[in-house]
C-alpha cells in the first residue's frame, strides 16, 4: 500500500512533465493540423537553457533558493520560446499548402537539427547537476518502508498547476485565446473575419515551447542530469499522452500526461524496467489503432 | 533603367530584414553558443563564454537572409522563368542517360584500375542504401504510406539470418529468401493494424512499432544478446565455394586456379548487394505497370477516389508494406552477413530517417532520383566522416530546405506509368500539382 502511494506520487510529477509537453503537440496539432516532431527537442533545448540559466544565475552567486528558480524559469522561457517561434518561421511556415506530408518530414529534419546543433553547441556529454531542490515530508511509513514527497516533486506539481491555471485563462478568456480557438475550428473562415492566421499559429508555437521550457527546467531539477538526446524519448511519449488524451483537447493533453506518467511508474516498479519504453509505446499504437480520436477528443469526420 | 529606379527600396527593405533576422539570431545564439557548460575538473559544471562565435554567426545570419532577400526580388523583377524551370527541359532529356551510365559504372566498378578495397566496401554501402531506398519507395514514394519504422523489417532481416545461422546452422543462400519472408511477414502484421490510419498517424505508429523491435531486440538478452549483438555471423559461398583467406581446396581462389585474396570476398559482395539492388528495382519497376502498382500510386493520389473506384484498399496496403518490407528484410540479411556482427545499434530511428531522406530527396517515387540520393547522401557522410555532428546538422538541414524547395525532390520529374496517345514527361512543378 506504502509502495503503492510512493509510485502515484512519482507518477503524478513525472505525468506533469509529460502533460507540459502534450499540450504543445495538442495545440499544434489543433490548430494546423501537423505532428511537430522538432516539440521534443524544444523540450530539450528548454532544459539546456535552463541549465545555462541555472550556472549563470548561481556562480554569480546573486541569488538562491526560490528567487533563483523563478528566474531560471522566466529566462528559459523566453529564449525557447524564441526557438519554437523560429522553427515554425523557417521549417514550416513556408510549407503551408505543399503536399501533406512534407511538414511532417520538415519537422523530422528539424528535429535533427536541434539534436545536433546542441551537440555541436554544448558537446555530446551528459550534464549532471548538483540537487538544487533538497528536502521533504515523509507522509507515511509502513514498516521500514517510508513514502516521501519531496519539495521538489511538490515544486514541480504546483508550478505545473499554477502555469496551467494562467493557460487555461488564456485561452478561455482572452482574444488571443479566442483567435486560437477559432484558427482551430476553421482557419480560412477565421482569416476572412479577421484574425491574422499567421500570427495566431505563431503564438501558439510560442505559447508551446515556453511550456515545453517549464517542462524542461523541472526535468532538469528533477533528474539532475541532461543530454542532447532527452527529447526524442520524451517527446514520443508526451505526444502518446497528447494522443490517448485526445489530440486537439487541452485537458485531454493534462490528463494523458498523468496516465503516461503513471502508467510509466507502476510498470516500472512492478513488471520490469527494461521494457518500460515498450509499454509506452504499446500504448502510443494500440491507442491510435483502436481510439484515434482518445479519452477526450473530438471524432474527426472526413469530408469529401 | 527600372532595375535602377527600384534598387533603392529594395535595398532598404533587404537591409531592415536582415537586420532583424540577426536580431533573432542574436536572441538563439546568445545563450546556447555563447555559453558553453563543460565539466570542470572537480565534476561540476562551469560556463565558457564564447562571443565571438556568435557575432559570427549573427554574421552569417545577416548576410544570408540579406542575400536571400535581395536574390527574392531582383528575381521577381526579371520576370524570367526560374532557375529550375530552365533546368527541368535538359535534365530530363539527360535523365534517359544518367542511368544507363551509372549502371554500366556500378557493374564496371571492381575492374577499373585504382579502385581498392576502400571504394568497394564505400560502394557496398551505397548499393545497400540505394536498395533500402528503393524498398522504402515502394511504401512512401509509391503507395505515399510514410513508414518511419523502416528500420525494423531491415533489423528483422539481419537478425532472422542471423540467428537462424547461430542456431541452427542454416547457410546464407537459405537463410536470404528466409529473412525476406519473416520480414514481409512482420510487414503484414504491422499493416494489418494500421490499415485505417493515414498521414501523420501511420508514420508515428511506424515509429512506435521500430522503436519496439529495437527495444526487444535489445533487451531480449537471453535470444539476442542484447547490446553486445550477435558476432561470428557466417558468410556467403560462391556456389558452395568458400572465400577463405588462405585459399586451400575447396575455396573459391582453389577452384578457379586464382591467387587466394581477400579482394574476392569483397567483389562477391559487392555483385551481391548489386544484384539485389537491381532485383528490388526490377521488381518495382514491373509492378508499376501491373494493376498492382496502379492501384499504389492511385491510392497515394486520392484513397477515397480510389476506394470508390473499387480498388481493394486492404490488398494494396499491405502488399506495399510487404514488398517493401521483403526488401528491407533481404537488405538486412546482406548486412549481417557483410558484417558478420550485428547488435541493436545499427537500427536506430536515425537510421530510418536516413533511408527516408533518401527517398524524399530522390523525389518519392523516382528510381533514379533514390539512386541518385544515396550516392550523394552516403558518399558525402563518407566525405564528412571526420565532422561526425555537424554532418547530421547539415543532413536534418538540407531535408527541411529539400521540403521548402522543391518538396517533391531533385529529380522530381517522372514518366507517367499510362498515358493516352503520347508519352510525356511531367515537369516537377505539375508532379507538386498531384498529376504524377
Amino acid at each position: 500500500m506504502a509502495y503503492a502511494l510512493q509510485q502515484l506520487i512519482n507518477g503524478v510529477s513525472l505525468g506533469m512533465i509529460y502533460g507540459l509537453i502534450a499540450i504543445g503537440y495538442t495545440m499544434v496539432y489543433g490548430i494546423i493540423g501537423m505532428i511537430n516532431f522538432a516539440h521534443g527537442d524544444i523540450f530539450m533545448v528548454g532544459a539546456f537553457l535552463s541549465l545555462i540559466g541555472l550556472l549563470l544565475i548561481t556562480s554569480g552567486g546573486m541569488l538562491d533558493g526560490t528567487a533563483a528558480i523563478i528566474l531560471v524559469l522566466a529566462l528559459s522561457m523566453v529564449f525557447t520560446a524564441l526557438y519554437g517561434w523560429t522553427v515554425e518561421r523557417v521549417a514550416y511556415r513556408p510549407l503551408r499548402g505543399s503536399f501533406r506530408l512534407a511538414p511532417l518530414i520538415s519537422a523530422i529534419g528539424m528535429s535533427i537539427v536541434l539534436q545536433n546543433y546542441v551537440q555541436v553547441a554544448q558537446g555530446a556529454r551528459v550534464k549532471p547537476i548538483e540537487p538544487v531542490v533538497q528536502g521533504g515530508f515523509t507522509l507515511m511509513r509502513d514498516g521500514s518502508f517510508a513514502v516521501q514527497l519531496s519539495t521538489m516533486q511538490i515544486l514541480i506539481i504546483t508550478t505545473t498547476l499554477a502555469i496551467l491555471a494562467i493557460f487555461t485563462w488564456l485561452v478561455t478568456r482572452t482574444p488571443l485565446g479566442r483567435a486560437m480557438r477559432a484558427c482551430e475550428q476553421d482557419r480560412r473562415m477565421a482569416s476572412l473575419l479577421g484574425i491574422d492566421t499567421d500570427r495566431t499559429i505563431s503564438v501558439t508555437f510560442v505559447i508551446g515551447a515556453s511550456l515545453a521550457a517549464v517542462a524542461g527546467t523541472m526535468y532538469l531539477l528533477r533528474y539532475g542530469v541532461i543530454d542532447f538526446y532527452i527529447g526524442f524519448l520524451v517527446g514520443v511519449k508526451a505526444f502518446t499522452a497528447a494522443v490517448l488524451g485526445g489530440i486537439g483537447s487541452l485537458p485531454g493533453a493534462v490528463l494523458g500526461g498523468l496516465l503516461i506518467g503513471l502508467i510509466e511508474t507502476f510498470w516500472s516498479a512492478y513488471f520490469s524496467v527494461q521494457y518500460k519504453d515498450v509499454a509506452a509505446f504499446s500504448i502510443l499504437i494500440l491507442t491510435l489503432v483502436f481510439m484515434p480520436t482518445g479519452l477526450l477528443g473530438r471524432a474527426e469526420v472526413e469530408k469529401v | 533603367m527600372s532595375l535602377a529606379r527600384t534598387r533603392r527600396p529594395v535595398l532598404g527593405a533587404a537591409l531592415k530584414d536582415a537586420g532583424l533576422a540577426a536580431l533573432v539570431a542574436a536572441g538563439l545564439f546568445l545563450p546556447m553558443v555563447g555559453l558553453r557548460t563543460d565539466v570542470g575538473p572537480t565534476g561540476a559544471l562551469f560556463l565558457r563564454t564564447r562571443w565571438t562565435d556568435v557575432l559570427l554567426l549573427m554574421a552569417i545570419v545577416f548576410a544570408g537572409r540579406f542575400l536571400l532577400r535581395f536574390w527574392q526580388e531582383w528575381r521577381a523583377e526579371r520576370h524570367g522563368p526560374s532557375v529550375q524551370k530552365r533546368l527541368a527541359g535538359p535534365l530530363s532529356r539527360s535523365g534517359r542517360f544518367v542511368a544507363p551510365v551509372l549502371l554500366l559504372f556500378a557493374l564496371l566498378l571492381p575492374a577499373i584500375p585504382g579502385i581498392g578495397r576502400y571504394e568497394l566496401d564505400l560502394g557496398i554501402l551505397v548499393l545497400t542504401y540505394v536498395m533500402l531506398g528503393w524498398g522504402l519507395n515502394i511504401v512512401v514514394g509509391l503507395a505515399g504510406l510514410l513508414d518511419l519504422g523502416y528500420v525494423a523489417f531491415y533489423a528483422v532481416g539481419a537478425y532472422s539470418y542471423a540467428l537462424l545461422a547461430q542456431y541452427f546452422g542454416l547457410s546464407f543462400w537459405i537463410c536470404l529468401p528466409l529473412a525476406g519472408l519473416l520480414a514481409a511477414f512482420w510487414g503484414i502484421l504491422l499493416g494489418f493494424p494500421v490499415l485505417r490510419l493515414r498521414g501523420d498517424y501511420l508514420a508515428i505508429v511506424t515509429l512506435g512499432f521500430g522503436e519496439i523491435i529495437r527495444l526487444v531486440l535489445l533487451n531480449w538478452v537471453s535470444l539476442t544478446g542484447g547490446p553486445n549483438g550477435i558476432s561470428g555471423i557466417p558468410r556467403p559461398s560462391f556456389f558452395g565455394l568458400a572465400f577463405t583467406a588462405g585459399g586451400g581446396p575447396g575455396s573459391f581462389a582453389d577452384f578457379f586456379g586464382l591467387e587466394p585474396s581477400p579482394t574476392h570476398r569483397v567483389v562477391f559482395l559487392y555483385y551481391l548487394i548489386l544484384a539485389l539492388a537491381l532485383l528490388t528495382n526490377w521488381v518495382t519497376l514491373r509492378l508499376r505497370r501491373q494493376p498492382l502498382g496502379r492501384a499504389w500510386e492511385a491510392m497515394r493520389e486520392d484513397e477515397i477516389a480510389c476506394r470508390s473506384l473499387g480498388i481493394n484498399i486492404t490488398t494494396t496496403k499491405l502488399t506495399a508494406f510487404a514488398l517493401g518490407a521483403m526488401f528491407g528484410g533481404f537488405a538486412g540479411a546482406f548486412f549481417a552477413t557483410r558484417q558478420a556482427f550485428i547488435s541493436p545499434e545499427s537500427f536506430t530511428f536515425i537510421e530510418s530517417a536516413i533511408i527516408l531522406a533518401i527517398v524524399v530527396l530522390g523525389g518519392l517515387g523516382s528510381q533514379l532520383g533514390v539512386a541518385i540520393a544515396a550516392l550523394v547522401l552516403i558518399g558525402g557522410f563518407e566525405v564528412f566522416r571526420d565532422l561526425q555532428e555537424w554532418r547530421m546538422l547539415v543532413f536534418g538541414a538540407a531535408m527541411v530546405l529539400i521540403m521548402i524547395w522543391k518538396p517533391r525532390g531533385l529529380v522530381g520529374s517522372r514518366n507517367p506509368t499510362v498515358a493516352l496517345g503520347e508519352k510525356r514527361t511531367i515537369s516537377a512543378a505539375m508532379v507538386a500539382e498531384g498529376r504524377g
